[in-house]
């Protein structure tokens, strides 16, 4: 007994030895042949994981030299903050996918660079590279009229909608709503009670949990502020929450739950609601094109994508995650990153991704591809998306991103929680957005 | 002379086996607690190369923000929520299968095997238990004729629903300190007090509890302590919503430190919980007629 | 057997045996729900047909393979470095008389008192400093001086006789033959008990891994469920999280099941943590 007693620990401590080696090991290797470590959120449904790896292994085969490690690090929140403890932890990446709003405090806390230079370096064809971006998209790039970021997973709100249950009440499956009273009249045709007057099925669906509130809320606020003006001022330093139309918009929501009852009550998780779609428990939700494939693979009746119903007009966020490249890494990694991009956004590339996500290729020539008219051919619920593009808007976008997205989600909570009422919310909103930004005045 | 050699030699051996642990414990707990206590005072944010000296000033700002003050009512509450019903329950649950008889077995499986599964586990299965109207609550509820209540989507029910479900994980572990605490205590006692004609309820008010006093004590450190760091629930089940009616203060913690890189205003949240801690400690210490438990 | 009171109501039994059968239905919610075809209705029991494909779809979808690696190299070297930490300090404070001895309680004490799981801004800097984020030892690190297992197996040190390590001393062994020989073997069952109690902590633990790690190399299980968790990849959700629920759980749960006894017996002793 004392003999295995011994053995025992004597197997543990090689089995240490070796972790803290192995450990050890990995900082010492060398570098010949260049790794670039790559972070990279997925917020949309379907394997994307292994999208990304056959990128990175694509890239490999035609650049043997250059090894791209991409690493996972879990939806947007989450890559915020592991990129940020990355380099906290010194340890950066060496290029990333981050969300388009956190530019101004990539930009401010020096954690990426600009990337003019490369843009430069690379002449005409540069500029032309730039210039084939979709504005609605390029829009959301800049910080002090620097590029800092080039979009890649970008995405756009749209609503979908189950055609068969449309057909049920006797509403026309392919004619959506297009404007807020429309949405209530045939939210409330969709609402469905059994004998009991408990709901089967809502006419209405939204996420509002944290994280994703102030996405959809973006929507709602260029539908209905005056000229189509954002949350936020474009230079990210102000904050306009507090606005009649804005508060007019929470409101609309309010009434959606409480006053219509088309709309669950309380907090729906973004997570749940399209299993909930899928599951013919909403006949309408408002969600991110990302998940077209997942829902066209899994309905089992007939869908059909939409518009965001304006109210003053048409309005819709964008969002998703763009390309940075760090500071504080050699110039020959930054140079390897950039061409690692140009790559992963060639015209092909993005259709294909397109395709196989649903996010919207940001790239104009994506869409004269074959590649994209088959596409479209096949799934005639996709172009709503890019159709839209003209009418969207980026997402709350400031200083301290993070922050303010946290200050929006929780104020639109106590309102839909009856904590306060929709102008009591905006309005501590906009005193706490205030408080934060002041700094950046 | 001869004697004096020993006590050096003694001296050296001693300090040398303790070195490995020292040196661990000094990096990881002792000084940590006086970097949080000098960066408590400073402003320091991602992209800053040096902290910067302000005084009380991360203090005040706590001090003086609504959310603080709810997220520790929060703690409070939650820790209210738990501690008793889990203390209660792990009590009724220990004297249930404190002795050989048909089930016990199978009672004290079911009631521990929560505390070997992973927080991130259970509160996974949970969410789904909570989750609005398609949840197995609401669905139950529904059944019964009532409205659903979306439990994790209201201030007043958020708190209850993850108190309630960590006292579901938390009950079997307490339930085995009370249960070594029980089975101290002689059988003669009861038996006498059989024979007096005092049984089952009032046995157990005149004798169990009064004999249980140290573990009670004991136990409620335990629970009040694990329940203040629990943390692990909140990044899955709801983040801190609705408004910050779930977020405890270590999520804080980690919001503050991870989320919005402030690390100051971390570390002075961090000394604010060590002063929480050390409040519980001396709570054990004080009040405790015993000697430290572990002599 | 020492008995507690032994009449009981019979309305007491009953209840008690509904509470242990209430107490199971998560478990059993779960683990019919990850081998069950997915369904969009939620049911105690699973009313559909069995299936191994929740399991594989996520085994694939995600990398848990190396996440349990990972998961078993920190479990055992953490254990395995406190092995030697703690049998060590803890013969220093049982046998010898030392000067000193009474700030090495007080170290000792501060970390009773403070779980490293409040320190993780202040660790997480140090990790920086020392250049380990993203890394399976930083994970560990902080976990290598136990105060509780000194403390534990100081306890069981004392009982041992004195002369059985003067004999050994006569014998000629050396202080470390001394307690490998003497001690080591007679505290077998504190030994175990501080494993079980150090292997399903870190089996368990959450939040500092989650900050530690950035890449597949180095996540832990619990991590590894809570980004599938949240990022909820597929529809259908719960029958694939309570798949992955239920392949990070099972080892110890299982175990569990079949050592009882053991596992109660080690966690009494792990309320002086």
């Amino acid at each position: 007994m004392r003999n295995k007693l011994i053995a025992l620990v004597l197997i543990l401590g090689i089995i240490t030895m070796a972790t803290i080696g192995a450990a050890g090991g990995q900082e010492a290797k060398t570098s010949e042949k260049m790794e670039l470590t790559f972070f990279y959120p997925v917020m949309v449904g379907g394997p994307l994981t292994k999208l990304i790896d056959q990128l990175s292994l694509d890239y490999q085969a035609v650049n043997p030299n250059v090894t791209v490690k991409p690493v996972y690090t879990g939806n947007y929140d989450d890559t915020v903050v592991k990129i940020q403890t990355a380099i906290q932890g010194k340890n950066p990446p060496d290029f990333f996918i981050n969300l388009a709003t956190q530019r101004f405090s990539m930009a401010s806390t020096g954690v990426a660079i600009p990337l003019d230079g490369f843009i430069a370096a690379d002449g005409a064809q540069g500029k032309a590279y730039i210039e084939d971006f979709l504005p609605g998209f390029m829009e959301d790039s800049f910080v002090d009229g620097k590029i800092y970021s080039i979009p890649f997973q970008r995405s756009t709100m749209v609503m979908f909608y189950n055609k068969d249950a449309f057909k049920e009440v006797g509403l026309d499956p392919n004619k959506p709503p297009t404007t807020w009273a429309e949405l209530v009249d045939y939210a409330t045709k969709l609402t469905k009670r059994d004998a009991a007057g408990n709901v089967e099925r809502y006419g209405v669906g939204l996420a509002l949990n944290s994280g994703s509130a102030q996405w959809g809320f973006t929507g709602f606020a260029l539908q209905n502020s005056i000229g189509g003006k954002n949350l936020m001022s474009e230079d990210g330093k102000k904050a306009y929450f507090d606005t009649p139309e804005n508060v007019e918009a929470l409101q609309f929501w309010l009434d959606l739950q409480n006053k219509y009852k088309v709309m669950q009550g309380g907090i729906v998780q973004w997570t749940d609601l399209p299993t909930q779609f899928l599951g013919g428990k909403v006949a309408m939700i408002y969600h991110t094109t990302g998940n077209l494939t997942n829902i066209s693979n899994n309905a089992k009746f007939a869908f059909g994508t939409a518009f965001l119903p304006g109210n003053k007009q048409l309005g819709a966020p964008t969002g998703g995650g763009n390309f940075y490249i760090s500071a504080g890494i050699s110039p020959e990694r930054q140079k390897a990153a950039w061409e690692f991009i140009k790559f992963a956004t060639s015209p092909e590339r993005l259709a294909q991704w397109n395709i196989d996500t649903g996010y919207v290729a940001p790239r104009a020539s994506s869409f004269d591809t074959q590649l994209m008219k088959d596409y479209w051919a096949r799934m005639p619920q996709a172009k709503v998306a890019f159709e839209q593009i003209p009418y969207a808007k980026p997402e709350l976008t400031t200083y301290e991103a993070s922050r303010m997205w946290r200050i929006l989600n929780d104020n639109i909570q106590s309102a839909v929680t009856g904590e306060a009422t929709a102008a009591q919310a905006m309005r501590n909103a906009q005193a706490q957005a205030d408080e934060v930004l002041k700094k950046y005045q | 002379m001869k004697k004096m050699k020993r006590t050096v030699k003694t001296n050296l051996t001693a300090w040398a086996l303790l070195a490995p642990s020292l040196v661990f414990l000094l990096t990881f707990t002792v000084f940590p607690i006086f970097r949080s206590i000098y960066l408590g005072f400073t402003r320091y944010e991602l992209g800053m190369m040096k902290p910067e000296f302000i005084g009380l000033k991360n203090y005040v700002d706590l001090f003086g923000s609504a959310i603080f003050w709810k997220i520790i009512g929060n703690t409070v509450a939650f820790s209210l929520m738990t501690v008793i019903p889990s203390m209660v329950l792990g009590l009724a649950l220990a004297s249930l299968v404190n002795h050989k008889r048909k089930g016990v077995g199978f009672l004290r499986t079911s009631f521990f095997y929560p505390v070997v599964m992973p927080m991130i586990a259970i509160a996974s299965i949970w969410m789904f238990i909570y989750m609005a109207d398609s949840g197995m609550l609401d669905q139950f509820l529904l059944k019964l004729g009532m409205q659903p209540m979306n439990v994790l989507s209201y201030k007043e029910s958020v708190k209850p629903a993850m108190a309630f479900m960590y006292v579901w994980k938390e009950a079997g572990y307490l339930m085995i300190f009370f249960l070594s605490g029980l089975q101290n205590i002689s059988g003669e006692l009861y038996e006498a007090a059989r024979i007096d004609g005092a049984t089952g309820w009032t046995a157990f008010k005149k004798i169990t509890l009064p004999l249980l006093g140290p573990t009670l004590l004991f136990v409620s450190t335990i629970a009040l302590t694990n329940s203040i760091k629990l943390v692990d629930h909140i990044v899955i089940m709801t983040e801190g919503a609705p408004n910050n009616a779930s977020t405890m203060l270590l999520f804080y913690i980690y919001q503050q430190g991870f989320a919005w890189f402030d690390q100051a205003k971390a570390s002075a949240l961090t000394v604010i919980m060590l002063v929480i801690m050390l409040a519980i400690a001396m709570l054990q210490f004080v009040k405790s007629d015993r000697k430290i438990h572990y002599n | 057997m020492k008995t507690g009171h032994k009449h009981f109501h019979p309305a007491f039994t009953i209840g008690g045996m509904a509470l242990g059968i209430i107490w199971l239905i998560p478990l059993i919610w779960m683990v019919g729900t990850a081998f069950t075809e997915a369904s969009y209705t939620m049911s105690i029991l699973p009313k559909t047909k069995p299936t191994l494909d929740n399991l594989k779809y996520v085994w694939n979808a995600v990398p848990f393979g190396r996440y349990y690696l990972n998961t078993l190299i920190v479990v055992v070297a953490t254990y395995s470095v406190q092995f030697v930490t703690v049998t060590l300090a803890a013969y220093a404070l049982a046998v010898l008389k030392f000067k000193g001895e009474k700030l090495i309680f007080i170290i000792i004490f501060i970390q009773i008192i403070i779980p490293n799981d409040v320190l993780i801004s202040p660790n997480y800097m140090m990790l920086a400093d020392l250049g380990l984020t993203d890394t399976k030892l930083g994970i560990m690190l902080p976990f290598f001086g136990s105060a509780f297992g000194i403390f534990l197996l100081r306890q069981m040190f004392k009982t041992v006789p004195l002369a059985l390590s003067e004999a050994a001393t006569i014998d000629g062994c050396n202080l470390i033959q001394i307690i490998r020989h003497v001690y080591v073997p007679s505290s077998k069952a504190a030994y175990l008990s501080f494993a079980l109690v150090s292997v399903s902590y870190h089996w368990n633990n959450f939040l500092w891994p989650l900050i530690v790690t950035n890449s597949p190399e180095n996540r832990t299980l619990t991590v590894g469920l809570a980004l599938f968790a949240k990022s909820k990849e597929a529809v259908m959700q719960w029958a694939n999280v309570c798949a992955a629920t239920f392949i990070i759980s099972a080892p110890l749960v299982i175990a569990f099941f079949i050592f009882q006894k053991r596992f109660i017996n080690s966690f009494v002793s792990s309320g002086i943590k």
